[in-house]
Parts: C-alpha cells; structure tokens; sequence
C-alpha cells in the first residue's frame, strides 16, 4: 500500500477517536458560523420589522403651538410624547431617538405665511437612531408639500409650478440582493468553518507528534518525508471539508428557518447554492491545511501553534472587511485572488446573481496554484533535519 | 552489518561527533558506551539517516546512507530514544501502521505482528489503546513496532532507560535472542553494567570520538583493571555522566 495513503488512513481513524479534534473540526467549525448567522439575522430582522410598522413615539416640545401640524403627523403614524426638558442632553446620553422641538416663533411666522422652523434634534452618529430621524424628517416634508400645493391651490396656481423636476425613483434591486447586502459577511462563515475544521489536526499531526515524541520513530520508516507530508495535508483537509459540508446542511436549514420574507427578501441556500460554494471553497481545504501544517511545522510547541494559528484565522477576514468598508466592483482578475475570490462569489450567489463557469475556474485554479506552492514549501521544511527532534 | 568511517557532526560552534568510526558486526551485540552528552543518540541519528553528517560515511549491509538512504532505512530496526506511541491506537494498530509504511504485505504483517506479540509478552495489552500504558508496556510496543519488518540490523538508543529490574532483564534476553538470530545488534548506553554484561564489543565514546573499541575482556587486559567499571573510567578520564 502506498505510504501517503496509510498515512492519511491511521491520521483519519486516530482523530476520528480523539473527541477534541471531533468536537472542533465537526461541530464547533461548521456550527459556529451558522448559530451566529441566525441569531445576527433574527436581530436584524425583529428591528427592521419593529422599525417600520411600530407608530413613532418622538418628545415634542412647543406642541400646543401648532395643532394643526401635530394632528396631521398623528395621522401619520406618530404619538406625540409630553415634552423634555434638556433634549440636546436627552438625546447625546441616549435617552431619547430624535426630539421634535416647536419654536415660539412658529405660529407668527405660519399666519404671516413665511416658512415656519421646526426643529429636528438628533444624533447624526448613532446608528439605532437613524430610522426615527428619517421617519421624523419624512414626514415633515410630506407635510410642507401638502400645505405648500393647498396655498398655491389658493392663490389659483397649479401646485406643478413649484416642482419643475420630479424625481421618479426606479430601484433596481431584488428582494434576492436586499438580502446579499445584509449577508456579505456571510463568506466569512464559510471560510472560518474550512479554517477550524482543519486546525486541529494541522497542529496534532505535525507539532504535536514531535511533542509526543512519535515524529522521529516515524521518520525512520522507508517511506520519503513527502509522502508522510500528504497524508497528512489530506487527513488535515478531509476533516476540513467534513466541517464545509456540515457548515452548509446548517446553513442550508438556518436559510429555510429565517423569517426573511417578511422583509421581502428572498435567501436562497438550497443545493444548488451548496453545490457552488463547495466548488468554490475546495482549493481553500488544501491551502489552508498546507499553510496550517507549514505554521505547525515552525512552531516549537502544541500551544505554540495554537497561538500562530490563531493569528493566522484572521487573515481570512481580511477580504470580508475590505468590502465591507470600500465596496469596489468586482473585476475578473480579482477571482484569481484567494479568499477575494471566495468572498465575490458567494457575495454574488447570496445577491441572486450567477457564477460564470470562467469565474469558478479561475477561483479553483488559482486557489489550487496557492495550495500547491504552500505544500512545496512545507515539503522543503518536512526535509529539514530539525523538524524531528522532540527535544 | 553497520560500517561507520570518521562521521563528524557540528552544531554551530559544538562539535557533537568529531571523527567517530566503528564496525557493528552481524551476530554481535556492540554497545556504544559513553557519558551522557558524548554524542551517542548524534551518531545513532545519522546512522538511521535522520540526520546528514558533515562529512564521512555510513554504510549498512554494504549500502551507503548518503546514497540511498530509504533502502538503509528498509535494512534497519531503530528504537529511537524518543519513542512516542499513538495513544489513541491500540498496541496492535500502532504495530501494524509501522508494518505498512514499511510496505510489508498483509499477512505477513499479521504473522509477524503475532510474532513478536508472543516474544514480547505483550499479549494481555496489545489491543488495549495505549493511552495510559506502563513504562515498560510502551517499550514493548515501541521495540515491536520497530522490528515488525524483520530487519537485519537493529539499532536501540538507550533502551533500558526508564525500565524497572523485571522490564530491564527481559529486554536483556530479547536482545540476546535476537543477536543468536544472526542480526547486528547495536545499542547505546551510559550504565556500564548493562554495557559489560551484554555485549560482544564495546565503543566507548567520548567528547564526540571513540577512547576505546575492543572486546570486554581486551578492555580489562589494556587498561590493566580487573574491573570493567574502572577499566572505563580509565579511558574515559572521568567519571563525570556514566552510572554504575
């Protein structure tokens, strides 16, 4: 029997009986990114919901100076809450969204017919707070057109006169790519699942076998080091895409358990959104145990590789948040870019949009270069004389 | 057969094998005898071809290890002073692994896995994990999974060193056996009585070269002790890392 194979066979059983390594490689790796993707979801989803049915409760201060305005805002949807006193400190300390404040100078100025201020008092930079403030302002304006259209009805003009350009808004997105934008960081699941999957046994089959002493008696079998090597590069990413295959039956049922239409928002992570991302994060399980083993390999300790690895899993994000924080277009080349490539894709996929068998071949041929560059290093680093002494 | 010629191996400024040679003939037990640190496990390393001496030559059964070093490896039983098992195998599994990377076909695997169960006494643990094994159980396993190839040439670096009086009188016996098998036994050792009571012929390593290479009985004549304990702390010049 080939000796990479009996290597890849005895590394498989040994971890499949070490509950660790099953503990992380095929349940903490693949469940992690799921259970955190539904809780994430399902407080997205309950504020969005809350935020555009609920009635607006805004403090007014000044109310009993314009009656009619506050009659038509309760139409609207808002309820008026009594006056505050310092809304400014109100609303930097958090006690208030949004302060709708009247000034003295209001009615004077209705009745004489000139425009009549009213306040908005708002944090610009609290996030939470952003969907009162539109909802505030929106309504407003509505107001002042609707009284600006009845004035100008009075003066026997048509309302038209004071709107020379109409904006007219045609949104092209679907309720599928609604959806990819709230889900970009969802790659990054993927990628940490693949990425822990294999962690483990990258650091046990390499670091910890010279801890253990066993590394050297190893060598001295008649099988060449490269041989060993790829076992355990496969053992390493067989565990890993274990973990991916699990990481998208989870994904897979948190999709259908996700109240995302009644956003109006179609997710789709069925099979044939499985079947993509498989293809497209493969090349990763061999670049990452290759990379894993390569770190395992310099590392003079288990907690020492533990602790490089560690380091190591952030690289991963690097993508996420780069897009996250300057959306660019995606050009082609950047498929041939692992980790980009992934982190487009799925982008893509979640966004309704298709991946192009040319696109896919270049993420898979490109992560497989990187795959197989990294294992040539560690091949030349498995040679080294140092690797196999334990002490 | 194990042909050694002016190996040297440097670590930096330390030079750990400074012009070591011997032969270790086939049917004789030879130990390496010396102080710890004199560079015995150093020596034992390049000749398993774990390690590349700077320069000189190592040649088993006639096939130098600069050269083909897999089939010098296939030629050799090695118990390495680090010799770690697969605590979530059992004995058996652990055999058998070494047994296929050495790319021995199934049966015969399983007979002469079998084999060596029996010789070793190692039949009530071996299909027990071997997490959790006694000192001398791991030996077992460890000298079982080295030799399951049948080797000509069986090399064992410190292998008494943890082991209690029963455990050190059996692996006594199983390296006289296997010398009266017609193998080369080699082994290395710092006890000078184990060295004394073993072995055809002694290498007494120290500060990285060979003192001495004779018989025990060339030694005591040599020296002009009666006693091989002094016979050695003659020749090494001190009684510095050796035990009685």
């Amino acid at each position: 029997m080939n000796a990479a194979w009996t290597v890849f066979l005895k590394e498989v059983r040994e971890n499949l009986r070490d509950r660790r390594t099953v503990t992380s490689a095929l349940v903490m790796g693949p469940l992690l990114g799921p259970v955190l993707f539904v809780m994430l979801m399902n407080v997205v989803i309950s504020k969005q919901l809350e935020s555009a049915e609920k009635p607006l409760k805004v403090p007014v201060i000044g109310a009993e100076r314009a009656p009619n305005l506050i009659r038509v805002l309760k139409q609207y949807g808002l309820q008026p809450q009594p006056a505050i006193e310092h809304p400014e400190a109100a609303v930097k300390q958090q006690l208030a969204d949004v302060v709708l404040r009247i000034p003295a100078s209001y009615p004077k100025a209705w009745s004489k017919g000139e425009p009549a201020q009213v306040e908005v008092i708002y944090d610009a930079s609290r996030q939470d707070a952003r969907a009162p403030v539109r909802r505030l302002k929106d309504m407003l304006q509505r107001y002042g057109r609707t009284q600006g259209a009845i004035r100008l009805l009075a003066r026997g003009l048509s309302p038209g006169v004071s709107t020379p350009v109409v904006v007219a808004s045609r949104d092209q997105s679907t309720p599928q790519s609604r959806a990819g934008q709230l889900f970009a960081f969802m790659p990054y699941f993927f990628v940490i699942g693949v990425f822990i999957g294999g962690m483990y046994l990258a650091i046990d089959l390499t670091a910890g076998e010279r801890e253990r002493k066993s590394l050297e008696p190893l060598f001295v079998n008649p099988a060449p080091r490269w041989k060993i090597l790829l076992g355990k590069l496969g053992a390493t990413a067989a565990f890993a895409t274990a973990s991916l295959l699990l990481s998208l039956l989870a994904f897979g049922l948190a999709g259908k358990l996700l109240p995302t239409e009644k956003l109006g928002m179609a997710l789709d992570l069925g099979p044939h959104f499985a079947a993509v991302v498989l293809v497209l994060m493969l090349p990763l399980t061999a670049l990452f145990a290759a990379l894993q083993t390569l770190v395992s390999a310099f590392a003079k300790s288990y907690r020492e590789a533990q602790t490089y690895l560690s380091i190591l899993m952030l690289l991963p994000m690097l993508p996420s948040m780069l897009l996250s924080f300057l959306p660019i277009r995606a050009q082609l080349w950047m498929y041939a870019v692992p980790l980009l490539g992934q982190q487009l894709g799925i982008t893509e996929m979640l966004r309704g949009g298709k991946v192009s068998p040319e696109q896919a071949l270049l993420v898979l041929v490109s992560g497989l270069i990187a795959a197989l560059i990294a294992a040539l290093v560690t091949v030349r680093v498995y040679a080294t004389e140092r690797l196999a002494i334990s002490a | 057969m194990i042909e050694v010629h002016d190996l040297h191996k440097a670590f930096g400024e330390v030079k750990a094998v400074d012009g070591v040679s011997f032969d270790a003939r086939d049917g004789e037990i030879t130990g390496l005898l010396g102080p710890n640190g004199a560079g015995k496990t150093t020596t034992l390393r390049m000749l398993y071809t774990l390690m590349k001496p700077d320069s000189g030559q190592v040649r088993v059964d006639g096939i130098d290890a600069a050269v083909d070093p897999v089939a010098v490896r296939r030629r050799l039983g090695v118990l390495p002073d680090a010799h770690g098992l697969y605590k979530h195998l059992t004995a058996r599994e652990n055999i058998d692994y070494f047994g296929r990377l050495q790319g021995m076909e199934a049966a015969l695997l399983a007979e002469r896995r079998d084999a060596l169960i029996q010789a070793l006494d190692m039949a009530d643990f071996a299909t027990r994990r071997t997490e959790g094994f006694s000192q001398g159980q791991r030996v077992k396993t460890a000298i079982a999974r080295a030799l399951v190839h049948d080797p000509e040439n069986v090399l064992l670096d410190e292998p008494t060193n943890g082991l209690d009086v029963m455990a050190t009188r059996a692996m006594r016996t199983f390296m006289r056996k296997l010398r009266d098998e017609g193998r080369c036994v080699l082994f290395s050792s710092h006890i000078m009585q184990e060295v004394g009571a073993l072995c055809d012929r002694i290498v007494v390593i120290a500060r990285g070269r060979v003192a001495a290479d004779a018989t025990p009985d060339e030694l005591r004549e040599k020296t002009g002790e009666a006693n091989l304990e002094d016979a050695f702390v003659k020749i090494i010049g001190s009684e510095e890392g050796l035990a009685a």
